[in-house]
């Protein structure tokens, strides 16, 4: 039996929580205020995920040269990089709408790159 | 007269440097200032206490003390043509120990002799009407009202605006690494972008200056750095004090002054140390404590914690402790403008004119008959009333657009910087120009914007080649993801 | 001279808020000036999410939550000059603007509501030693110049602060290809937020250094190495545990100073421990009819309340200029004091006239220091009327508490209302 306590980044609580393991199953978990943090604490000692944000070049835009993404939902903490470096040489194009598909299935995640602002 | 390149080579593009070429291109003569730096006003030039002195604290019968007279009086009419910010708030030398005070008198006699008006030893009351913000141990003080304040950035471009448009040449990034003279008299000049060769070089090096003196003559010259650092105060303390204060120096060594500036800050320091790294342009934790310590002998609850920033300079030291300034023996043509520490900004109007005149009978130059007028036009918003920038913004649309929040500097005054004769291709040389980055969040507002309006105004300059000073300081090293490894991260 | 009932200065997360909540119905005329180009303020640049988990429900990143306030501020008919810079504001409301399409423009507003905003604290006002290369910049400059204009500012980063904005920069920096060596921070603690160490700093093993500060910048032209030493008790470096970092870039989160130049050129008192402006219950300001909210009133953690307490200024600034509208003079309010104690740094407003409040009022407050097992209470003069456990408070952490207008008018003759941490 295994006890590991880790702070929930789902919200900006941070609430330390406590997951008990028997080898790779999750026995309990205690210490979370809400529901959300139950599952954050079970996936993150599990299997991390987390949202990737960051940005790609626009170009045709009066606005902006530069637009903000995210993943559309999360994605395994390891393939974090895989996905920020699938993005390099992404270029979108004016117009864009928040939530135009940037990059579909990034690094075969199955998650999609997703535009957050407009240009 | 064989042919050279130029008649006149100046090694420096400070305040002698740039004011000798501005005399001399009132001059038949083909000049050319070679300066290391990417701009003008980067050594000593622009790291001082940028205080015009009255003249009393140099050794009478010195070259010191008879150019700095000369240059405060020539000042606030040059400053009035150039276009320049000078203001004459007067200085106060602060005695603040019982056995120094007849050192006061001595002063003011000094003074006197070197050819000061208006020198006036006060007593305690007097001082306190003068600046009521002298400390509790301030016992009285020698009163200078000619002494002002001048802006050196403004004051130097202004010189090299003007020698630019009346036909100086100037190169940048140009590091002069030999000097030798032909059996024709004629100086090469080896240089990092090209040799050049001349009949005259003015050594108005800096630092630097025992380095190229030493190269043509076996009479040494030895310049000692002598560092100060200084702190700079916000605008909401640049009313502490209404004059420049100094503290007579004590037993315990030679004080801080206290000035506010021409843009409205208040300055602290400097100290004094010797150092033999002639780059040793940065500031150290001992130093600023030992401002900081020596803030409050002359001035009440100087209020440090509105610094904005800090900085150092180094003051180009001789043990002579004068001007070194003639054409050096045994090296016909080669000049010296060397040794220029305090009180070489207020005596730059003069050391131009001086070393110009050195030159002029080396070379036997006659006047020119047609010189072009110059003013470079260094507007301020910040103490412009509203319709005076509502008639700027009807003139030129960039005025209403602010780029620098904190001094309120519009795209229009930077455009202009960008444009004018030896335009701004930096960051530091539109700083120089404009105030733009001298406020309080110091250019963390507008650094990014002016990045912008360097790369739209400066043919084939893009955002990622904006440098802070020069080769070797870009803002950014590349764009965004292009470090990222391809595998294996 | 154009006059508008509520006039915003700022057109971020706070004056869009205040915007809207002055338009109300749609029966003021509300004018938001913003000197940038577009509206939304200093999230425009905050690419991460974590804004919104309160207000919507959702966790959207800052350009979202901005584009959710920006749309509804032009549906409801809100004015707006942008690239426009407020020069000065004066105590009977008239603003002077300038731009480069109207030139100097003057408006004349009914009731005004500063939402400027705040700014970093340069290297300049920590005297760091050493040279002045380029490579050193401010967390936020640093985050603007990689979010906006798609530039890198440096590829060996070391970061001084642990606040919010020097963790997300450590994980943003990383996420472009840059190495982060450390983030060094004075205190013994995190300025920011928990969450943030997790996933900015141990997600990339990026060593947080507690008690330790920068001592040295090398490097005339560029940045080429920081020194960082350990810091004593007494907040200054302890001898011979200097470290050099090679690196070419030094980014500061050290501090937000609420923006109040204008503020003060207009005359309204500011808190020396806020450094925003002295409020009341309905964020008035000391000079009538000026009403604050958001950064530029105490720096906040989470938008969320900034949006909240935006919208509570933009109310009661439309309902100050009805009344100047209809010609009447506003009451002066009898203010009571809210104290700030025994731990608690300040509070948010500093006065309250409990006739003129909501039936809640929300008073937010920071702790000094790092307080483990205590209560938070509430005094009317000498009576307790809260105290509520709470396991841990940090400065980084912004918290409130509610006072029920009922309560406060039940207390006969009240003078003082305390904000205090307790042990039992």
């Amino acid at each position: 039996m295994e006890e590991r306590t880790l702070t929930c980044i789902r919200c900006p609580r941070g609430c330390a929580v406590t997951v008990v393991l028997e080898g790779d199953t999750v026995v309990s978990v205690r210490g979370n205020s809400c529901p959300r943090g139950d599952t954050y604490a079970r996936a993150e000692v599990t299997n991390p995920m987390r949202v990737v944000t960051t940005t790609v070049p626009v170009h045709g835009s009066d606005i902006e040269c530069m637009v903000s993404v995210k993943t559309a939902g999360d994605v395994p903490k390891g393939r974090v990089f895989d996905v920020v470096k699938a993005l390099r040489g992404i270029e979108a194009t004016a117009p864009v709408e928040m939530g135009d598909v940037i990059l579909a299935n990034a690094a075969g995640t199955g998650v999609d790159v997703i535009a957050t602002k407009r240009a | 007269m064989q042919n050279s390149d130029y008649d006149v080579v100046i090694v420096g593009a400070g305040v002698s440097g740039c004011a000798t070429a501005r005399e001399l291109s009132r001059l038949e003569a083909r000049v050319l200032v070679i300066e290391r730096e990417e701009d003008v006003c980067c050594g000593t030039s622009k790291a001082n206490s940028a205080i015009v002195h009255a003249g009393y604290d140099a050794r009478t019968g010195s070259l010191m003390a008879k150019l700095n007279v000369e240059g405060s009086r020539l000042m606030p009419a040059l400053c009035e043509s150039l276009g320049v910010d000078f203001m004459r708030i007067g200085s106060l030398v602060v005695c603040t120990s019982e056995e120094m005070l007849p050192g006061l008198e001595e002063l003011r006699q000094r003074g006197a002799n070197n050819g000061v008006e208006g020198l006036e030893v006060v007593d305690r009351p007097r001082l306190l009407e003068l600046e009521p913000a002298v400390s509790h141990a301030a016992l009285g003080a020698l009163w200078a009202p000619t002494a002002g304040i001048v802006n050196p950035f403004q004051l130097n471009v202004a010189f090299a605006e003007d020698a630019s448009v009346n036909g100086v040449d100037f190169r940048f990034n140009s590091r002069v690494s030999g000097l030798s003279r032909d059996d024709d008299g004629c100086w090469h000049v080896s240089c990092s972008t090209g040799n050049v060769t001349c009949r005259v070089v003015v050594n108005a090096a800096g630092v630097h200056a025992d380095e190229l003196h030493n190269l043509v003559s076996t009479d040494k010259l030895v310049i000692t750095p002598r560092r100060g650092q200084y702190y700079v105060l916000d605008t909401t303390a640049g009313a502490h004090v209404r004059h420049t204060v100094f503290s007579q120096p004590t037993v315990l060594g030679k004080g801080v002054l206290i000035t506010p500036t021409t843009a409205g800050n208040l300055l602290v320091g400097p100290n004094a140390e010797d150092i033999t790294d002639k780059e040793g342009t940065d500031t150290t934790a001992e130093g600023l404590a030992e401002v900081a310590e020596k803030s409050s002998v002359a001035v009440r609850d100087v209020p440090l914690r509105e610094v904005i920033t800090s900085f150092s300079g180094l003051r180009a030291h001789q043990p002579g402790h004068d001007f070194v300034i003639g054409e050096v023996e045994g090296a016909p043509g080669f000049v010296d403008c060397a040794a220029i520490e305090s009180p070489g900004l207020s005596a730059c109007p003069a050391i131009g004119r001086m070393v110009a005149g050195i030159v002029r009978d080396i070379l036997a130059l006659a006047p020119k008959p047609v010189v072009t007028p110059w003013r470079s036009e260094f507007v301020s918003l910040e103490r412009a009333t509203t319709e005076e920038w509502a008639a700027l913004v009807e003139k030129n649309p960039a005025y209403g657009r602010v780029i620098c929040r904190c001094r309120k500097v519009s795209e229009a005054q930077i455009v202009d910087a960008i444009h004018a004769p030896l335009g701004a291709r930096s960051l530091d040389a539109v700083k120089r120009r404009t105030e733009a980055c001298m406020g309080r969040c110091q250019a963390g507002f507008c650094t990014p914007k002016i990045m912008e309006i360097l790369a739209r105004e400066v043919e084939g300059m893009d955002m990622s080649d904006v440098t802070k000073a020069g080769p070797g300081s870009g803002i950014v090293v590349g764009t965004n993801k292009d470090g990222l490894a391809g595998d294996g991260r | 001279m154009t006059r508008y009932d509520v006039v915003v200065v700022g057109g971020g997360p706070a004056g869009l808020s205040a915007a809207l909540s002055a338009r109300g119905e749609g029966s003021r005329s509300v004018l938001v000036v913003e000197r940038d180009t577009k509206l939304g303020g200093i999230l425009n640049q905050c690419i991460h999410n974590g804004f919104g988990l309160i207000t919507f429900n959702e966790e959207l990143t800052g350009p979202e939550y901005a584009a959710r306030f920006e749309d509804r501020a032009l549906a409801a008919g809100i004015d707006l000059m942008l690239d426009t810079m407020v020069l000065d504001l004066s105590d009977d409301r008239i603003v002077t603007c300038v731009n480069a399409t109207d030139g100097l423009v003057r408006v004349q507003a009914g009731a005004v509501v500063l939402a400027m905003g705040c700014r970093e604290r340069p290297r300049g006002a920590l005297n760091i030693p050493g040279f002045r290369p380029a490579g050193v910049f401010t967390a936020g400059t640093a985050q603007r110049l990689v979010n906006i204009e798609g530039l890198m500012p440096g590829r060996e980063v070391v970061i001084l602060g642990s606040g919010d904005i020097g963790l997300i920069m450590a994980r943003r920096m990383t996420l472009e290809g840059a190495h982060v060596a450390c983030v060094a921070e004075l205190m013994p603690y995190s300025g920011g937020l928990k969450r943030n160490i997790v996933q900015c700093l141990d997600d990339f093993g990026i060593p947080l250094l507690l008690s330790h500060t920068v001592t040295r910048v090398e490097g005339e032209k560029r940045v080429e190495a920081v020194w960082v030493a350990q810091v004593g008790t007494d907040g200054r470096p302890v001898p011979k545990t200097e470290v050099r970092y090679p690196c070419d870039t030094l980014l500061l989160s050290v501090g937000l100073l609420p923006e109040n130049e204008l503020s003060r050129e207009a005359g309204v008192e500011l808190s020396p421990i806020t450094r925003g402006p002295v409020v009341n219950e309905s964020l008035e300001t000391s000079v009538t009819g000026i009403f604050a909210c958001g950064n530029v009133l105490h720096v906040h953690d989470l938008v969320d309340y900034v949006s909240q307490e935006a919208r509570v200024a933009g109310e009661h600034a439309g309902a100050y200029a009805d009344l100047i509208a209809a010609g009447k003079t506003p009451e002066k309010g009898r203010e009571i004091a809210l104290r700030a104690r025994d731990g608690v740094r300040y509070t948010v407003p500093q006065s309250l006239d409990p006739r003129r409040m909501a039936d809640r009022l929300v008073v937010r407050f920071r702790v000094g220091g790092v307080f483990e097992n205590r209560y938070v209470s509430v005094y009317l003069d000498e009576e307790r009327i809260q105290h509520r456990k709470r396991s841990i408070l940090v400065p980084g952490e912004m918290e409130q508490v509610i006072l029920k207008r009922d309560e406060l008018l039940a207390h006969a003759n009240l003078s003082e209302i305390t904000v205090r941490l307790e042990e039992d």
